[in-house]
């Protein structure tokens, strides 16, 4: 019973973080209509910014980890002032070259700024378990994750900014009629989500080390993620994020045949079952493609 | 109105003025293209003569990524379908090729075949599965696929066989006796005549019946289908032959390179398949070996300054051909010879 | 009196292909202006070339300013509103959020709260329907919405495409009502494109005839109501 616990709890804590990656993923969708395969090296991107201000130049964790979400903020409205903006109108391929352009370039620039090695990078919590069930560090993920997620709710939900937002994602047409400026709404979503992968790859990068290649796993299980819940729902990328992690740590547990090495495997099926039998996901919309 | 009929009537009466009759100094472009040809053919005969051995075995390996990308094309740039897993068929290819000569012994030409037998039954089965899924999701299934590979491939379920993480040796024939060839020039031919052969057939293979159905599907599916074409059927043989190819080419990798190990077919493969195809030219036969000669020595050239460059450049050039072509219809290598050729008609 | 909107010479294209032909009208402050023609007449067309969503030659003048070179946003920002063709409700948001969008570039928040109020003495529908999603309202109920929406810009013209597409003949008397209410009461200039052309006639005072992206005949809207070929071709008696 212990270990159930023990892996349930990783894997909310796990969850929490595929969660936050996963709503990055939803919120660029939303902004472009586009799924962004470069998110996991951008958030990697930005966990070395992090990792340079903590280590190298001596900054308190906690102020390190503000600035990194406000860098990777403006990175993010960067990116799609300059780099998506001018391609707005061209097709799905087009965009997934631009997707791959990045995540290459994110990779190796950060090979190459920072090297291959594998780099240890703090946590903020004490090394601490409760009850040998879960670490601080787990506990802490969580908690700030779950921070997170209610202030970009409440910020959809209460803010002028975030109901235009939201008018965007629903029907850019119209937004703009009512005067909403839309190129800087997705400018915006972009900032968010360049955040949110920021965050997530600060939380992940203590337990996985800082490598440019660590978050590959981990944007698996977050397209798995944002695809179950729904690949345009926000709440749904969430309930998804918890959900693959819960399910890949028990997986992990209790089905033998996976183990720990066939993790990846699972999530390969859990999108190919997704998008085949349910491609709207748990809680999103029917996705309409014009002819 | 009656134009109109007469053009329904005679479909050809609009083919009267042949497109080639614009000179460029001198010769049609049909036979620019003949010339071009004799001379790439006379040119990769003498190339094993010319260059030293590791030269040799370099063009070796650009003619086998020719040939994935020539497969990767044909799913993508005639039939409309992104794969970002096409290391994973090259990687099903070189295993089957490896398992094949390591432990059932069997003689390494006849694991060419096989290994290609194999990705077209997986890239089948793969293709039917994933028939419904489109664009950014087709995308993001084969990405999936990609990243998962390199894991399935060390997974001690099959590692008596995989060899695990340590990979599998594979011995190479010697050459025919016969030849007064080295190793590297005898393999160097090999893979020169498959992917001629490969080349030759994809030419006819868009050419016909099926290719125009193939191509039917990429510019409007549901147009297509009204038409009475069978669009799964179709996009799964498409995505098999695609696959065909791809294990062909990682069939003869394994051989050439006589070893193989799971890492060696990550997502970075797919990505410079991709790569090579683009900056080749979508839906260009002939690209796909200036796209596979620019993706196996650019990273030679740039190594020089960095290791991580060749990674980066890959990148930008994606992007700018993004920039250049929004509809992504041309790749770099198009886009020079047409260049190329208003400069020699002024 | 002075126009408050000018079109002059106006040439729209979409793509490489010309849709409007040197169109030319202009609008008094607080009339009611309907523009008539067949289906692609090029009538959504002029209403899209005023919000800068397609590609124009010509003058557009409102209130002595050119809207040409302006983005569509700063146009409703001058004090247009569009209710445009299909309704363009924002599905997935609420009844509520709809109406605060059609006021999102201005201020001050409690005129909004009244003016959402005022919408509801309107179209009293919407306020049973305050928290519902708006995807899930009917036609009808839609495009009250949408109207609504675009009052709540308290704009000085307003543009309507179609208000009448898919209503019941009764809701659509509704409709014209309250639109010719507003219009006397607070005095918002409008600009209406209708394929039902009695109706927009009775509503309108002015009117203009557009046909393969020209305008043929134009001028007061009992005059036209009284023309023989107009009566033929698009009132059918």
């Amino acid at each position: 019973m212990d270990l159930f616990v023990q892996q349930t709890l990783a894997g909310i804590s796990n969850g929490a973080i595929y969660a936050s990656l996963a709503l990055a993923i939803v919120m660029i969708y939303q902004a472009i209509d586009h799924i962004n395969f470069a998110q996991g090296e951008m958030a990697m991107f930005s966990t070395y910014i992090a990792w340079t201000l903590i280590v190298r130049f001596d900054v308190p964790y906690w102020i390190a980890f503000g600035l990194t979400l406000v860098i990777s903020f403006l990175g993010g409205m960067l990116i799609e002032r300059i780099v998506f903006a001018p391609i707005h109108q061209a097709p799905a391929l087009s965009h997934l070259l631009v997707f791959l352009g990045l995540y290459a370039i994110f990779n190796s620039l950060a090979g190459e700024i920072w090297g291959h090695t594998i780099k240890e990078f703090p946590s903020p919590f004490p090394d601490y378990s409760f009850g040998g069930l879960i670490g601080a560090h787990q506990v802490g993920t969580i908690v700030i994750v779950m921070f997170m997620l209610a202030a970009i709710y409440s910020f959809f939900k209460t803010t002028k900014l975030g109901l235009a937002l939201r008018a965007v994602a629903s029907n850019p047409e119209s937004a703009r009629l009512v005067g909403i400026k839309v190129k800087w709404m997705r400018a915006l979503g972009w900032g968010l989500a360049a955040s949110l992968g920021s965050l997530s790859g600060m939380m992940i990068a203590p337990i996985v080390f800082l490598d440019p290649n660590m978050m590959g796993g981990i944007l698996i299980y977050s397209f798995t993620a944002a695809l179950i819940g729904g690949i345009d729902s926000p709440g749904g990328a969430v309930a998804g994020g918890f959900l693959v992690g819960v399910l890949e740590n028990l997986v992990g547990t209790y089905v033998e045949f996976i183990g720990s090495e066939l993790k990846l495997t699972f999530a390969l099926l859990l999108i190919t079952g997704t998008l085949l039998l349910k491609p709207n996901g748990l809680f999103g919309r029917k996705i309409v493609t014009r002819v | 109105m009656p134009e109109v009929e007469n053009h329904a009537v005679h479909p050809d009466s609009k083919s009267g003025v042949p497109e080639s009759s614009s000179k460029t100094i001198g010769l049609t472009d049909v036979e620019w293209r003949r010339l071009a040809f004799v001379l790439s053919l006379s040119f990769a005969v003498i190339l094993p003569f010319v260059f030293e051995g590791f030269t040799t075995f370099q063009f070796t390996l650009a003619g086998i990524y020719a040939i994935a990308i020539l497969g990767l094309n044909l799913l993508s740039g005639f039939n409309g379908q992104i794969s970002l897993g096409h290391s994973t068929f090259y990687g099903i290819g070189a295993y089957t090729s490896a398992i094949m000569i390591n432990q059932l012994e069997v003689p390494a030409y006849w694991t060419i075949p096989a290994a290609a037998l194999i990705c077209l039954s997986f890239g089948f089965i793969f293709g039917l599965t994933v028939t419904r899924l489109e664009g950014l999701y087709l995308a993001l299934a084969t990405f999936a696929l990609a990243i998962a590979t390199p894991q399935i491939l060390k997974s001690k379920h099959v590692e008596q066989w995989t060899g695990g993480v340590q990979g599998l040796d594979v011995y190479k024939p010697d050459v025919p006796q016969a030849l007064p060839l080295e190793a590297d020039q005898w393999w160097y031919f090999v893979v020169l005549g498959i992917l001629l052969l490969m080349l030759w057939c994809t030419k006819n293979l868009v050419n016909s019946r099926s290719g125009r159905a193939m191509i039917a599907i990429r510019d409007n599916p549901i147009a297509a289908r009204s038409m009475g074409i069978n669009t799964s059927l179709y996009k799964a043989l498409t995505f098999g032959c695609s696959g065909l190819y791809a294990g062909t080419a990682g069939a003869l990798s394994a051989i050439v390179i006589e070893y193989v190990a799971p890492d060696s077919f990550t997502f970075v493969l797919s990505f410079f398949f991709l790569t090579g195809m683009v900056i080749g030219g979508m839906a260009s036969i002939p690209g796909v070996i200036f796209g596979a000669l620019f993706v196996l020595f650019l990273p030679n050239f740039a190594e020089d300054f960095s290791k991580n460059l060749a990674y980066a450049i890959f990148g930008i050039l994606l992007i700018a051909t993004v920039y250049a072509m929004p509809s992504g219809s041309a790749g770099l290598f198009s886009a020079i010879l047409t260049r190329l050729k208003q400069k020699l008609n002024q | 009196m002075k126009n408050l909107l000018e079109v002059i010479d106006l040439d729209a294209f979409y793509g490489q292909s010309k849709v409007l032909h040197r169109v030319q009208f202009s609008l008094k402050p607080g009339g009611i202006t309907t523009i008539l023609g067949a289906n692609g007449a090029g009538k959504t067309t002029t209403l899209r070339a005023i919000c800068r969503m397609v590609h124009t030659k010509g003058k557009i003048t409102f209130d002595g300013d050119s809207l040409v070179g302006k983005s569509t946003e700063e146009v409703s920002c001058c004090g247009i509103a569009h209710v445009p063709e299909g309704r363009g409700t924002f599905e997935r948001l609420t009844t509520r959020e709809n109406l605060q969008l059609g006021a999102v570039t201005r201020k001050r928040k409690s005129e909004i709260e009244s003016d959402i109020e005022r919408m509801h003495s309107y179209f009293p529908v919407l306020k049973e329907r305050h928290y519902q999603q708006a995807g899930t309202l009917s036609g009808g109920e839609q495009q009250m919405l949408a109207v609504a929406r675009a009052l709540m810009l308290r704009p000085r013209l307003l543009l309507l495409d179609e208000p009448s597409f898919g209503l019941a003949p009764k809701l659509v008397r509704e409709l014209f009502e309250i639109l010719r209410h507003i219009n006397q009461k607070e005095k918002v200039c409008m600009l209406i494109v209708e394929q039902n052309a009695a109706l927009a006639l009775d509503l309108a005072d002015h009117a203009y005839l557009l046909e393969t992206g020209k305008i043929v005949i134009s001028g007061k809207a009992e005059i036209f109501k009284s023309d023989e070929s107009v009566r033929r071709s698009y009132l059918g008696y």
